[in-house]
């Protein structure tokens, strides 16, 4: 927050100094009050004491600068909702203890799928629908504009906007369940240009009746990853496009292997990291609702990562 | 760390690993004489490659993964997946390509440069908590 990186954090940066001059000088007044209350003259004191600084100090200042700040905090923000309706609209779903992506049409249908990972175009802003899929979560990325509450049965909006191309780190920031603090998120800003080459890839790949996402490598132990995936039972729960596996319930995996990040923005995503969350992830994020496949052995550990890594 | 010379250190931890494979005559040698190392650099660089996602770690707070084993007393440690002496050079080669050296484990080989390598081996070899 005290490091903008564009114009709508830069906003909220500018009221919380704002604010904190305005409390370092009422502390001070405070201090210099008490300084003459115990040491000042007799005549300071009693003026002190009087009923007209009671009026003034207690309470005509106070409330008038509460009214200005509440009136000019208000008008400041209004700009981080308010939408010109031609912004590009995305959707960020949280879970227990992850985030679905989607990107919408003009329409609002959903034309890609995606998880814990945030790509938007740098230089304009973008609007994000917030909804919740369990309990209140709030999505909040510091660097690149306000904070927001998701709550369930409710659709709240709010604008991202990134001066600079970049990678930008994100935190729940309502506490959700035990492993809340490990509920992170990454936000890719992109060149414009490179980002609408990037979505329309996305598009296509989701759109895609036939498999794209199988790797065409002759690498055995994505092979066998691949038909693991099936019977391992992860399918129940994550979607690949183009395979079978269409299950909802947990973060889409079609591009799991070009997410910067594993577990929702907390691990760099890495062999090692994608053997040892498949194994037990219930050590790294407690009570997350996918369980430890401590029942795979070493091998198939092995190549399920290596399927993972695949998918991009 | 020990060392006296600049190349002093490369013959004789290659030595120490030959001999640790063919031999176990007498205590194994598990001294960090791996040369100049940095070992917090070794400690962030357990955190940053992921190595915390399946071991635990006594001063790394999280991740503590349970899949792999618990190396909180690593350095006290007879054998590296309990089958090669825990000798520097050996475990050096160990952590940068696990499967070369245990056919089948479940550790994959871990991209580190030399200098990386050393400055984990030598964190591992100094875990002695308990």
């Amino acid at each position: 927050m005290l490091d903008p990186q564009g114009p709508l954090s830069n906003t909220v940066t500018t009221l919380a100094w704002v604010l904190i001059a305005l409390m370092t000088a009422i502390f001070l007044l405070v201090c210099a009050s008490m300084w003459v209350a115990l040491y000042g003259s007799d005549t300071l004191r009693e003026r002190l004491g009087g009923e007209k600084v009671v009026r003034w100090f207690g309470l005509i200042i106070p409330a008038g600068i509460l009214f200005l700040l509440l009136a000019w905090g208000t008008t400041m923000v209004a700009g981080m909702t308010t939408l010109r309706g031609d912004e590009p609209r995305m959707r960020v779903a949280g879970n227990i203890y992850w985030w679905r992506v989607s990107y919408l049409d003009d329409a609002g249908r959903e034309v890609a799928a995606d998880a814990n990972e945030l790509h938007i175009p740098a230089g304009r802003p973008v609007v994000v629908e917030m909804v919740s899929e369990d309990v209140i979560h709030s999505f909040w990325v510091p660097k690149l504009g306000g904070k927001m509450d998701m709550i369930p049965g409710r659709v709240n909006r709010l604008k991202l906007h990134a001066d600079r191309a970049g990678v930008y780190g994100g935190q729940c920031a309502e506490f959700c369940g035990g492993a809340h603090s490990l509920m992170g998120f990454v936000v890719v800003a992109h060149e414009a240009a490179d980002w609408e080459r990037w979505l329309a890839g996305r598009r296509a790949a989701s759109a895609a009746a036939v498999p794209t996402s199988v790797p065409s490598t002759g690498d055995v132990d994505v092979q066998r990853g691949r038909r693991l995936f099936g019977d391992a039972g992860c399918a129940a729960c994550h979607r690949i496009a183009g395979t079978p596996a269409q299950g909802l319930s947990g973060p889409d995996l079609t591009h799991v292997g070009s997410r910067l990040s594993l577990g929702a923005g907390i691990l760099p995503n890495t062999r090692a990291t994608l053997i040892g969350w498949i194994g037990d992830s219930q050590s790294i994020k407690p009570n997350n609702r996918m369980p430890s496949y401590r029942s795979l052995g070493a091998d198939e550990l092995r190549a399920l990562a290596a399927y993972m890594e695949s998918l991009r | 760390m020990v060392d006296d010379s600049a190349l002093g250190w490369w013959p004789r931890w290659l030595v120490t690993a030959c001999l640790g494979l063919v031999a176990c005559d007498g205590p194994p040698d598990r001294a960090p004489s791996v040369g100049d190392v940095d070992l917090a650099r070794g400690r962030q660089l357990v955190v940053e490659k992921g190595c915390a996602a399946c071991h635990a770690f006594p001063d790394v707070r999280w991740p503590r993964g349970g899949l792999g084993p618990d190396l909180q007393a690593f350095g006290r440690q007879g054998l590296i997946a309990g089958q090669l002496p825990n000798q520097p050079g050996v475990l050096m080669q160990f952590i940068r390509n696990a499967p070369a050296l245990v056919p089948g484990t479940a550790m994959p080989a871990i991209a580190l440069s030399d200098q990386e390598a050393r400055d984990v081996t030598a964190y591992l070899l100094q875990l002695k908590s308990r």
